[in-house]
This record gives structure tokens, sequence and C-alpha cells, in this order.
């Protein structure tokens, strides 16, 4: 597998003949990711990333443009070759699709039998898969009366039995106890660590921080950000965030706050008309603490806590869009 | 082995282990109904002296042929109404590499297994049922399997149409306003000449595939009631089972991938 590139611009130069599509739920989203990366996706609901992933797995049709992998320095354009395309991709959808006639041994045999896996590596592969994702226990027994998580865990499990190149995980870790996601989390480590290249949607930006090398933010079917984690959360202005507590504010300290290099805003925090706790926005994180006691002092008022959040993408998302993630 | 192929054959293998392990509950969804008729109208009407005797031989065709129509409908449609509406499940199956069409050609192919076993199966309780004074021919063996396969194949074809058309909230309006319609039309119970005296009714359950289903097994299986020829019967089944597999086809094509 070498690179993995697409580009999907939909609603753009349409066939004439096809109807208008109802939603536009991608706007000339270009991509391209490398290969053994951990690409991330990271949006809110209805940004356009399953739509992304539906495309990239042959679920979804675009209405212009392409979509291509590389495998081994050729182009397998996925809408021309699904069949072969199919062949290198794995894929965990957002919703648990597990066979419920099956039980969780036999989804995973009969994965392995699809994409042509002899039958005793497909034992072998399945026994390791069960015990890795912990499922040894419950292997036999139908996936029906199956937790989220045991059903979200046997998914990836699926999707890692034929060895794909190019793993999809939408939304990987939604409805995951703790536990289980860091869990998830090493596992995806694990898989990446053998070069395999992996794309991964999210609203948790946690997760994107943590795992993915290079992301792309998107909103309304548009990429409003490209980069790595951190050069994404140094390009936001002022994009620290101090969390004051002073014994007393006085009017005077918050206009010499406002005044001090770097700061962009000055914002109370705390009970309504007290100005004890004060939010400070600025693009400096402990390098202001000195001039913030320095102007508490000249009001003849003390710094009794200060608290500093470093740039996040939560952050990133707010500058882009005015919006928060979680919206 | 090519990948299609050997796709192909595991998506086989699922659905006859699945069939396998579900064999109780397809077996009463599907016979019960025609055994009871069976032994309603074969054994109790007759015995009685209410019907006579004759009757046996023309019910058994019929009720072959519901029972083939039904269980070739519903072991392909109910599944996929839930596997792409609520379950998903199909998404897996979707994603095997393999064209998104043999996945279709599969469905429908278990789905004539299925209706020919199901056949089997319940001409050999309907068989006992009915007693000893029951008489088939023998005769057009090569002919009565062209017409069951003819006839597995639309009820796969037609299982699959209506898996890929239907919701799953639509799913009891289907049997009151298609099925039990279709089997009362059927000329299941009764041969079409005996429609004669109700001309435009007569006319319009030509529409009905089950009748061609239900004449055709009547023509190969118990020639001497009357029945429509078996070569108009042969056609018009091949011309709705090429009719049913396109569009089951671009259903599927079309529900698989948004």
């Amino acid at each position: 597998m070498a690179a993995m590139g697409m580009g999907a611009r939909t609603g753009f130069k349409r066939d004439k003949k096809a109807p208008p599509p109802k939603v536009v739920a991608l706007d000339g989203v270009s991509l391209e990711i490398q290969p053994g990366e951990i690409f991330g996706l990271l949006g809110p609901n209805g940004a356009g990333k399953s739509t992304t992933v539906g495309i990239l797995t042959t679920r979804v049709r675009p209405t212009s443009g392409e979509a291509v992998l590389q495998s081994n320095g050729t182009s397998i354009d996925i809408w021309a070759d699904p069949v072969r395309a199919k062949q290198l991709i794995g894929v965990v959808q957002q919703r648990p699709n597990l066979d419920f006639a099956l039980t969780a041994r036999e989804i995973l045999l009969f994965h392995g039998a699809y994409f042509g896996m002899s039958s005793t590596d497909r034992q072998r592969r399945a026994n390791e898969l069960l015990e890795q994702f912990q499922l040894l226990s419950r292997a036999d027994d139908l996936t029906r009366g199956f937790s989220g998580g045991m059903m979200q865990r046997l998914s990836v499990a699926r999707a890692l039995m034929h060895d794909p190149q190019v793993l999809f995980l939408d939304e990987p870790s939604t409805g995951l106890d703790p536990q289980t996601r860091l869990m998830m989390w090493s596992i995806i480590r694990e898989y990446n660590a053998k070069g395999k290249t992996i794309l991964i949607t999210t609203h948790n930006m946690d997760e994107a921080d943590e795992l993915c090398h290079h992301l792309a933010i998107v909103d309304h079917g548009k990429v409003i950000a490209l980069g790595t984690p951190r050069e994404l959360k140094a390009s936001i202005p002022g994009g620290y965030i101090l969390h004051l507590r002073f014994s007393a504010a006085p009017p005077e300290l918050m206009e010499r706050l406002k005044q001090l290099p770097g700061v962009t805003e000055v914002r109370p925090a705390g009970a309504p008309g007290s100005a004890e706790q004060t939010d400070v926005y600025a693009d400096r994180g402990g390098a202001l603490v000195g001039d913030v006691v320095a102007a508490a002092t000249a009001c003849s008022a003390e710094l009794h806590d200060v608290h500093i959040s470093e740039p996040s993408l939560e952050n990133l998302f707010l500058h882009h869009t005015g919006r928060s993630l979680r919206q | 082995m090519s990948s299609t192929t050997q796709a192909f054959s595991a998506l086989f293998a699922r659905d006859v282990h699945v069939a396998r392990r579900n064999i109780v509950t397809t077996v009463l969804q599907t016979m019960l109904q025609p055994l009871l008729f069976v032994f309603v109208f074969g054994q109790v009407m007759t015995r009685s002296g209410m019907m006579p005797a004759s009757y046996k031989g023309m019910l058994l065709p019929g009720i072959m042929a519901i029972s083939m129509t039904m269980t070739g409908v519903m072991t392909v449609a109910m599944p996929l109404i839930a596997e792409f509406q609520f379950t998903r499940e199909i998404e897996d199956r979707l994603l095997a590499p393999i064209r998104i069409e043999w996945i279709a050609v599969e469905k429908m192919l278990s789905g004539v297994l299925q209706a020919l076993v199901s056949g089997a199966i319940v001409a050999i309780p309907a068989r006992l049922l009915l007693g000893s004074d029951l008489h088939l021919s023998m005769e057009h063996l090569g002919m009565f399997f062209l017409v069951a396969s003819l006839i597995a194949l639309f009820s796969a074809a037609g299982g699959l149409t209506l898996g890929c058309s239907v919701g799953q909230t639509q799913i009891g309006l289907i049997f009151s306003m298609v099925l039990a319609p279709m089997i009362m039309f059927g000329c299941a119970y009764y041969p079409w000449k005996a429609l004669e005296s109700f001309p435009i009714l007569q006319k319009l359950v030509l529409l009905n595939p089950l009748v061609y289903a239900s004449e055709g097994l009547r023509g190969t299986l118990a020639p001497t009631y009357p029945h429509i020829s078996t070569p108009i019967i042969v056609a018009v089944l091949a011309v709705v089972d090429v009719v049913l597999m396109v569009v089951a086809m671009q259903r599927f094509r079309s529900k698989a991938v948004s």
C-alpha cells in the first residue's frame, strides 16, 4: 500500500442527466492520506465525515470527483474497480452491523472466507483476534445479546480479520466506556505500527489529538483546516486561556489586563456581577503570568489561583466556525 | 479460484448455514398453514363427503406451489428488509471483494434452493395426510422439474424485489394486501377453469404469478385435472422470472449503494 488520495467534489460539475442531490453532503473536499499514517476527520455530526468514508469504501457513490487507492505503485480507482478496492480495505461502521444470525466466531470465520482465507488461517486468526479483543468467553454465542462495547470490539476484530492495508473507523469510540476506549486506541496504534494506513472519523477532540498524525477538520461538507494536531493548535491566534482568580477585581484591573501584550479578550467567569474569577484569552500561557501578577499588585489585588488551558482542537473549531464541536 | 468465486461460495455457505440453523422457524412460518389446509380440505371435507375424494389430487400441486412461493419470498425478503434497514447486517457482505450484482445473484440462488427444498418437504407430509387414494402422474417428471425451477426462481427474485422495496413498517400491510389475495386467487385450491363463472376475475388473476405456478404443477403432476397448457405456463414463468430478476437487481443495487 502506498498512498491514498481522494478528492470528492460534490455539487459541482454535475452530470446534466443526474438529478441534483437533495443535500450537498460534501463540497469540494480534497484529501491526500499518506501510507502508514493515522489520518483523522474531525467534525461535528452531519459534517460529511461518514459520507467521505462511504465514498472511499464503495458504499456512497459520489456525484462527481474521484477516489483513488494506491497499492504497490498501482492506482486503483475505487469506483472503477470496487472489487480490488474492497480487497484492500477494512471498515468499521459507526453503527454496529454484526451478522445476528451468526456467533462471534462464525462472524470472523465467514468474513475471512469472503476474502478467500484458507480454513486454517481463518481459525488461527479468529482465535487470535477473539483473545486480543477479550471475546473468547463469548466466542460461540450469537451476538444479539452482546453489549454495545462487545459489539464494537467484534466489529473492529472483523475488520482486521483479512489484514487490510487501509482501515476505516467511523466514530470507533462512540458509546464506549473509558477502559474499552483506551483498549481500542492501543489496538489502533498497534495496527498502525505494522505500517497500515488508518482513517478515523471522530467528533472527540481528545481522540483526534491522541491518535492522529494528520487531521482534517470538516464542517458542512468542507475542509476548514488541515495539518498535524500540533500545527493546527498552533495556528489559532490567542489559543491559550488563563483561568484566573483574584482576591478582588476592580474595573481598573480588568482594563490593565486587556492592555497586556498578546491578550485578545478578558471575560468574567465567576458568578454574575463578580469579577474575582476571570478568563483571559491570549497568545501566550505561562509567560503572561508575571505580567498578570504585576497588574494585580498595581491595583492592590492578589492573584489566588491560575490555570492555563493550552491551545486545543476545540478552541480551533470554535475559532473557525464560531461554534463548539459539541453543539 | 478468483476472488469472485471464493466470495460467492463463502456467501452461499453463510446462507446455507443460517438456513440450516433456522429450519424449524422457516418450516413453521411457511409450511404449517398449507399443511393445515391439506388436512381440512383433503381429509375433513373429503371424508365427510362434502368434497369428492378426487379433490385431493387437485389440491396437492397447489399446496406445493404455495409452499415454494412463500418460502422463496419469505426467506429472501424478510431478512433483507431487516438487514438493509434496521440491523444493517448486510454491510459486511456488501464489503466482500465481489461485485454487488453477484451478491444479489447469490441471494436469489439461496432462495431458489430453499424454495425447491420446501416444495419437496411439504410434499411428503401432504402425501401422507392425503392418503392412498391420491393419484399423481410421474410421466412428465422432466417438465415438472423445469416448472418447479421456474417457480423457485420467480419466488426468490420476487422476494429480493420485495425485500429491497418494502419498509419495515409495511411488512404487515404486505401480508394482508399482497400475499393473502395472491394465495386466495392463486388457483392453488381450485383450477383456473373453476373461475369461468367469474369472467372478469378469471382474466384479472392472470396477473398473479402464483396462478401459473399452481397450474404448472397441476399440469405436470396431475394432468387429468383441468389446467392451463404447460408450454404457455413455461413461457409466462420464464418471462416473469427474467423481468423480476432485472427489477430485483436494480432494486438491490440502489439499496446497496446510496
